[in-house]
């Protein structure tokens, strides 16, 4: 196992935590809903894994490059 | 006439109301947020007051803070300009209560046509040409696929409190219909928490043609022509222009009259913009009614040479369309805005950052409308325009080129812009020949993937 570093692509505020640590997600997977200037951006697991960590929480302010999410893959 | 005017705003749209208030010798007070501490609008206003955190739900949203500014500064009118709360009739009511003019039109009025299947509704029976539609629809999926054989398919599936084209989907097979009736139902409730949709007619590749008009308190009604604002992405308008290219000036004149016939009647009473959707077989029919001052007001301002901003506080004021309107308005010339957003001009995503350089043209014929300034932040917390460019010359042909010209001149950095996409759609022959749907920017798009 090894750890993937999920980042914001852009500055933007979390709206929506969609899954909790210790989940099982497969790619496509929707983690969590981002919003940027009035439009809602999901972020999406890019590979099949476990949730390790989620280091936001809703109404955090996330800068860009910023690790939101580390999975196990 | 108001004394003290509190702008419930922020950005180009706070200026411009700052500046008209300027003008007309009324004291001017700023809001702001925490994330908008050193933008122009604030230095501008005759005063300023901090109302809340970055999030517009704790500042520009906020009434509470916003009718304690009122309360704080003696002030006896609010203006909100357009977004935020300019649309909301419970806040147009307690700013009201307070014995302060709201600028817009009285609450009975946004709160009625806030709900698009009420204004249709309220349209039809007076008389305005208003598409199929099936009301609000029930949970029932009998009931839901009965309605739309009733208005035929294809059907568009819209949220009633919507804007922005959010929960909005168009349906071509009676298979996908409740589905999709369930989805714009759940987006509907996650953005403007309201679970009513409903379905109207669809209308392939219509073009967005829309009036402006001013009422005043004794039931006069005037209009400013139309404006074309067909060159839309993500159902959002980045391109304006009036008067609307390959129309006839008859049949302008005259849905314009049928329009001020019908707010005359039922007493609408300030500012107000009927939205129209034109289908490719040629016919008009009501899409909705915003009750504010438009993004794009501006293109009207310059064939009208009116101030409508000017016009709508002296109306809100108590004053009288005849006291203050010159008897004739003739439209001279051509104008078009476009919308420069921060965004990828490819994939519309946002683009937040820090304008590491922003040099509008400096073209004393160009308007150019922002509320940023070179070295400030563009934050994820509020929409994506940042300026606004507004051409305006003796036709169509020589406003383009203005335009054009306006757009490779501005200087922006740190931040990714649409202005490639809207220079691409001004060279287009396509858009030069008039002939543009709000299908365009979209087609164009996919075309150039295919390649």
């Amino acid at each position: 196992m090894s750890d993937v570093n999920v980042e914001a692509g852009i500055t933007v505020v979390v709206w929506k935590i969609e899954k909790e640590t210790g989940k099982k997600v497969v790619e496509g997977d929707v983690l969590l809903i981002l919003e940027s200037m009035k439009m809602k951006i999901p972020l999406i697991a890019p590979l099949d894994g476990i949730i390790k960590e989620i280091k936001v929480e809703a109404k955090d302010a996330v800068e860009e490059g910023e690790t939101m999410v580390i999975l196990s893959v | 006439m108001f004394h003290k005017v509190v702008v419930a705003n922020r950005g180009d749209a706070a200026r411009r109301v700052i500046r008209t208030l300027r003008s007309m010798g009324i004291r001017s007070v700023a809001v702001y947020s925490k994330a908008d501490i050193d933008t122009p609008h604030i230095e501008e206003a005759d005063e300023a007051y901090f109302i809340g955190e970055a999030p517009a739900s704790k500042s520009y949203l906020n009434q509470e803070a916003l009718l304690e500014v009122i309360k704080q500064t003696g002030a006896d009118g609010l203006h909100p300009v357009y977004g935020f709360l300019s649309e909301n009739a419970e806040f147009a009511t307690r700013v009201k209560d307070l014995g302060v003019g709201f600028i817009g039109p009285s609450p009975q009025w946004i709160h009625s046509m806030s709900n698009k299947n009420n204004s249709r509704q309220l349209m039809k029976e007076n008389g305005m040409h208003v598409g199929l539609g099936s009301g609000i629809l029930g949970t029932n999926a009998e009931n839901i696929i009965k309605k739309g054989r009733e208005i035929g398919l294809p059907v568009l599936v819209k949220p009633a409190e919507g804007g922005g084209g959010i929960g909005m989907f168009p349906v071509f097979e009676e298979e996908k219909l409740v589905k999709t009736v369930e989805r714009a139902r759940s987006q509907s409730l996650a953005s403007f928490s309201s679970d009513k949709v409903y379905l109207e007619k669809y209308m392939p590749r219509p073009r967005h043609i829309e009036f402006q008009i001013l009422a005043d308190q004794n039931g006069e009604v005037r209009h400013f022509f139309e404006r074309d604002c067909s060159l839309q992405r993500r159902h959002q308008k980045i391109l304006e222009e009036a008067p609307a290219p390959l129309m006839k000036r008859s049949d302008m004149e005259e849905l314009a009259n049928s329009i001020t016939k019908v707010l005359s009647k039922i007493g609408y009473d300030n500012i107000g913009t009927i939205e129209m959707l034109r289908g490719a077989d040629g016919s008009f029919s009501f899409l909705e009614m915003n009750t504010r001052l438009q993004v794009e007001h501006a293109v009207t301002e310059e064939i009208t040479g009116i101030d409508l901003v000017e016009s709508q506080i002296r109306s809100a004021a108590g004053e009288a369309l005849k006291d203050f309107l010159p008897k004739a308005i003739k439209p001279s010339g051509h104008a078009m805005e476009v919308r420069i957003y921060a965004e990828d001009p490819e994939s519309f995503l946002p683009s937040p950052g820090k304008l590491n350089t922003f040099r509008p043209p400096i073209d004393k014929d160009i308007r150019v409308e922002t509320g940023y300034a070179e070295g400030l932040m563009v934050t994820p917390y509020y929409d994506p325009l940042i300026a606004k460019v507004i051409a305006h010359s003796e036709t169509r042909e020589k406003t383009i080129e203005k335009l054009i010209n306006a757009l490779k001149e501005f200087d922006i950095s740190g931040v990714k812009t649409n202005i490639p996409l809207l220079i691409n759609c001004l060279y287009s022959e396509k858009f030069k020949s008039g002939n543009v749907d709000t299908d365009f920017v979209s087609k164009a798009l996919n075309k150039k993937e295919k390649k």
